[in-house]
């Protein structure tokens, strides 16, 4: 299963009799009915780990990007209409700001690990808090809720998985408390985000900016408003999207699928 | 007015100090510029007025350095491409084409190991990259050690072996043209070149010919020479290529620190005390 197609659904599980495992591409596995699956005994793999670090790089990617203002700067350079480079043109800092991370698993830490490289300085909200030793190596503080995270961020990342505890996480009230010079990225699903409030904090400055992976749908029709904003990047759900990650998750799968069909234990099976 | 004129705080290389307007300012001491490099300046005609010099150079590193990964990771990633894939109005979306290249783990060569180079590389070192570089001198082995860097003599085999060409250095009559036809052959075809120092380093015709043949992979540049390039020029319709409007140290916490060492350096020369960051012509 590559970017969640097929649509599994009970009609296409009964034209399948012989069925016996799916392997899904990437770690998300919000767009699967488990317990349907389970119940016509179907197996379930996905490729949780191999995806870390290219997601992790694409979430510091997305943060320079839209802070240093790259794709307008890129426009500017490029256009047929520049005579000259604008002297009053700035952007804002990364090196020193303020990082919040919501969702420390593995690829929230991997960002961590990479911002404290830029002398940032880390905040993470999370289901749990990490012990000492993880917390130190990143210099990162707990913050046991998440409207402190958010009152204090220059940048806050959004890296938890989508549940039904984190659909719209991120809201209008949410968004109310971030600071207004503040940028949200969003790594992880579009629906984590409330994106009507989110347009509308946009528009009227409530934060600064927006770097998006993930939408809800993907894509987004195309007069959505989101595609018009100056303030905001989208990029097209490439967090995986390099060739030598695409082969280690293709290997994953075949994997699994090998594994499945001889009745052995699956790497990586989803329960 | 013009013999009221002690100091010059010189902003993007502005105003253009010739003979002329030197002549007409009999009282300038000092021209302190908003930045590190001073290849703009005819330090030696500056010298002969009597006239003292000063860079900012300790502002300008990190958001430098900041830059330098902001371009390598937007051209692996394939960022800008997948921004106009996203938005365009009239899109086959088609994510499976918008394959990049992998940053962690792989090979950063930078060539020019000075305090933005080094930023770089710690900032790099986060990725877990495997770290080489080109210097004209060879860094302290604890500083070597601190970021994984491995030192390379000579820059050929840099080149040979980065898979993001990272070029940090000041435009000297020695780097003029520092990487041309020949280094860029020796860079693997898989390679990207980022270039945050000077437009003039890279031998442009050259890099032109490289893009479009396939010699390198794809090129990101925040400085080119002339800045803006003409509107026609090939560089700015070729797809592997990011172009930014030279804006390494362009934030606002930067330029407020840069004014800063400016101004700094400015009462220092009008008081007749020491320069922290003066430049002497060579």
């Amino acid at each position: 299963m590559w970017y969640h197609k097929p649509v599994i659904k009970e009609e296409l599980l009964q034209s399948l009799p012989n069925l016996k495992i799916v392997a899904s591409s990437g770690v998300g596995i919000d767009h699967l009915d488990l317990n349907l699956l389970s119940r016509y005994g179907v197996k379930v793999s996905n490729t949780p780990f191999v995806v870390s670090t290219d997601t992790a790089d694409l979430g510091m990617a997305l943060m320079l990007a839209s802070s240093r203002r790259l794709v307008e700067g890129y426009q500017i350079a490029v256009s047929p209409d520049t005579e000259y480079f604008p002297a009053d043109w700035l952007g804002a800092e990364v090196s020193g700001a303020t990082l919040g991370i919501v969702g420390m698993g593995t690829i929230g830490y991997k960002v961590a690990e990479r911002a404290k490289a830029f002398e940032m300085k880390i905040l993470y909200h999370n289901r749990n808090q990490r012990n000492k030793e993880e917390e130190s190596a990143v210099g990162a503080i707990y913050c046991k809720k998440i409207d402190d995270l958010l009152q204090q961020s220059d940048f806050v990342l959004l890296s938890v998985k989508l549940t039904p505890q984190t659909h719209k996480l991120i809201g209008k009230r949410e968004l109310e408390l971030m600071k207004p010079t503040a940028t949200l990225i969003n790594i992880s699903r579009g629906l984590v985000v409330d994106q009507d409030a989110l347009v509308e904090a946009l528009q009227n400055k409530v934060i600064k900016a927006a770097a998006l992976d993930v939408t809800y749908p993907e894509p987004l029709p195309r007069d959505h408003p989101l595609l018009k904003l100056k303030n905001v990047i989208i990029t097209p759900h490439i967090g995986s999207a390099t060739k030598k990650t695409r082969r280690l998750m293709m290997e994953n799968m075949v994997e699994s699928i090998h594994a499945g069909l001889r009745g052995l234990p699956i790497p990586n099976e989803v329960l | 007015m013009s013999k009221k004129v002690q100091a010059i705080y010189l902003w993007w290389h502005k105003p253009i100090i010739d003979r002329e307007l030197l002549q007409s300012l009999p009282n300038l001491k000092v021209i302190a510029n908003s930045g590190v490099g001073m290849d703009h300046l005819d330090l030696k005609l500056v010298a002969s007025f009597g006239v003292k010099m000063a860079n900012a150079p300790y502002a300008v590193s990190s958001s430098t350095a900041d830059t330098g990964m902001a371009l390598l990771l937007a051209s692996a990633r394939r960022l800008v491409e997948g921004y106009h894939v996203a938005i365009s109005p009239g899109m086959e979306y088609c994510e499976a084409d918008l394959l990049g290249v992998e940053v962690t783990g792989a090979t950063l060569g930078i060539i020019g190991m000075g305090s933005i180079g080094y930023k770089i590389a710690l900032r790099a070192k986060a990725f877990e990259m495997n770290i080489l570089y080109h210097n004209r001198t060879r860094r302290k082995e604890q500083e070597e050690q601190a970021v994984g860097a491995t030192y390379c003599e000579k820059i050929d085999s840099l080149l040979q072996q980065a898979d993001f060409v990272m070029v940090v250095v000041s435009l000297t009559p020695q780097t003029h043209k520092l990487i041309g036809k020949r280094e860029m052959e020796l860079m693997k075809p898989t390679a990207t070149l980022i270039n945050i120092s000077r437009g003039a380093v890279v031998d442009q015709e050259a890099l032109v010919t490289a893009l479009q043949t396939g010699v390198i992979r794809a090129a990101a540049l925040d400085v080119t020479y002339p800045e803006p390039l003409p509107r026609d020029h090939t560089l700015l319709k070729l797809k592997n290529v990011i172009i930014t409007p030279h804006l390494g140290i362009k934030t606002d916490k930067t330029t407020y620190m840069i004014t800063e060492e400016a101004v700094e350096n400015i009462l220092a020369a009008l008081n007749g005390l020491p320069i922290p960051s003066e430049v002497l012509p060579s």
